[in-house]
């Protein structure tokens, strides 16, 4: 079902005693001498192919509804309900918003972000295995249920982790990762894949700082050893403060996209 | 922690690359290019995979991972390099803009089927 024909080879086996690999063209078809008894059928195929096909469908649908899509990921505790939730109650209703939020349990996010009057879609993996991330397909389903014409903007919290969802592409436009000031400084070192795929970076709950023995220059300088440009707002979303320069972002991604529609 | 679905797809893209024709035969290996920036864990991939694979015609084949560097090209000064540890500046001239020309690799590469004794 998933494979073209095309792209399969069927290598026949030398009867040759050879035990090494020598890989032949001999026409349009490839020979490989793989060990003895066996034979090689060529596939080279993404793992996850069928994820960003899916993803690339979602892509395209948010881009015909010019409504841009962003993937908000962390790890657990960082605050991404809290930046929401302070976030919407600032741009809205000049920029009309939904909200996708994937947790493995519970409503409690959905709870939280619904007092915005956004439309809140809470997507629960343990329906889907329990996942640590939101995946393409998640995404296309949940979409259903939005009415895409009404919105703007699409802000996907994804499930707290900072490996999985960086792997997963779900359609988005940008991807927003949020470190907060009780991690450590090293976390983007850590977590390279998360921090080079994202497009910014929040360093949350500066309020904090005083009574931590945290360097914000530090954390500031891992995230640029990993992604030299990538802007980063250092903000509070508890106490609001640093908050403009991130939604001025955000206000001029909805904008542009809205343009380009 | 997702390398359970990807032990799936991998088991999905590899059940279905076995020709129609072949009837029943089995998987002995799986050849797969992994970067090394990609988020997978070996050891936790091989475990799943012997689990996912059960009663179907990969039970007990096989996982070769081929381990892909992280290669980069400075999109200033045009330096390749492969990056070691946790930095994306260009090694020669410092520069933040860069490209990065592998590393992210999840692939499956080709099977291998066992031939009837």
């Amino acid at each position: 079902m998933l494979i073209q024909n095309d792209k399969i080879r069927l290598a026949r086996h030398h009867q040759d005693g050879h035990s090494h690999s020598h890989p032949h063209s001999r026409g349009d078809t490839e020979v490989h001498s793989v060990k003895s008894g066996r034979r090689e059928i060529k596939v080279v195929r993404r793992v996850l192919d069928v994820n960003d096909k899916m993803a690339d469908e979602n892509r395209e649908l948010f881009n015909r509804h010019g409504v841009f899509v962003l993937n908000m990921m962390s790890s657990p505790g960082s605050g991404k309900t809290t930046t929401l939730e302070k976030s919407l109650a600032t741009i809205m209703p000049e920029i009309k918003c939904a909200v996708i939020v994937g947790d493995i349990c519970t409503t409690n996010d959905a709870d939280r972000l619904a007092v915005s009057g956004a439309p809140v879609v809470q997507i629960n993996t343990d329906e889907f295995g329990g996942d640590c991330h939101l995946a393409a397909h998640v995404i296309e389903k949940a979409a259903r249920s939005i009415d895409l014409d009404a919105i703007e903007l699409l802000i996907v919290e994804n499930v707290g982790n900072l490996v999985c969802p960086a792997e997963f592409d779900i359609g988005e436009d940008a991807r927003a990762v949020i470190l907060s000031v009780t991690e450590g400084e090293d976390k983007p070192l850590k977590y390279p894949l998360m921090f080079r795929k994202s497009d910014i970076a929040i360093l949350n709950k500066t309020d904090l700082l005083p009574y931590l023995d945290y360097d914000v220059g530090e954390a500031v300088r891992s995230i640029r050893q990993i992604h030299p440009d990538m802007p980063v707002f250092e903000m509070s979303s508890k106490t609001e403060e640093g908050m403009g320069p991130w939604l001025d972002w955000l206000k001029r991604q909805v904008r542009d996209k809205l343009q380009q529609a | 922690m997702h390398e359970m679905g990807i032990a799936m797809q991998i088991i999905e893209i590899a059940t279905a690359s076995i020709p129609t024709d072949e009837g029943d035969v089995a998987v002995a290996r799986v050849n797969l290019k992994v970067g090394k920036l990609a988020a997978v864990v070996a050891d936790s991939l091989r475990f799943c995979f012997e689990i996912a694979a059960k009663e179907t015609p990969l039970e007990g084949a096989e996982l070769d991972i081929e381990e892909i560097p992280v290669k980069a090209r400075c999109k200033a000064c045009d330096t390749e390099w492969t990056i070691e540890g946790p930095a994306f500046n260009c090694e020669k001239c410092d520069s933040g803009q860069i490209e990065i020309l592998s590393g992210r690799e999840l692939n499956i590469e080709s099977i291998e089927i066992a031939d009837e004794a």
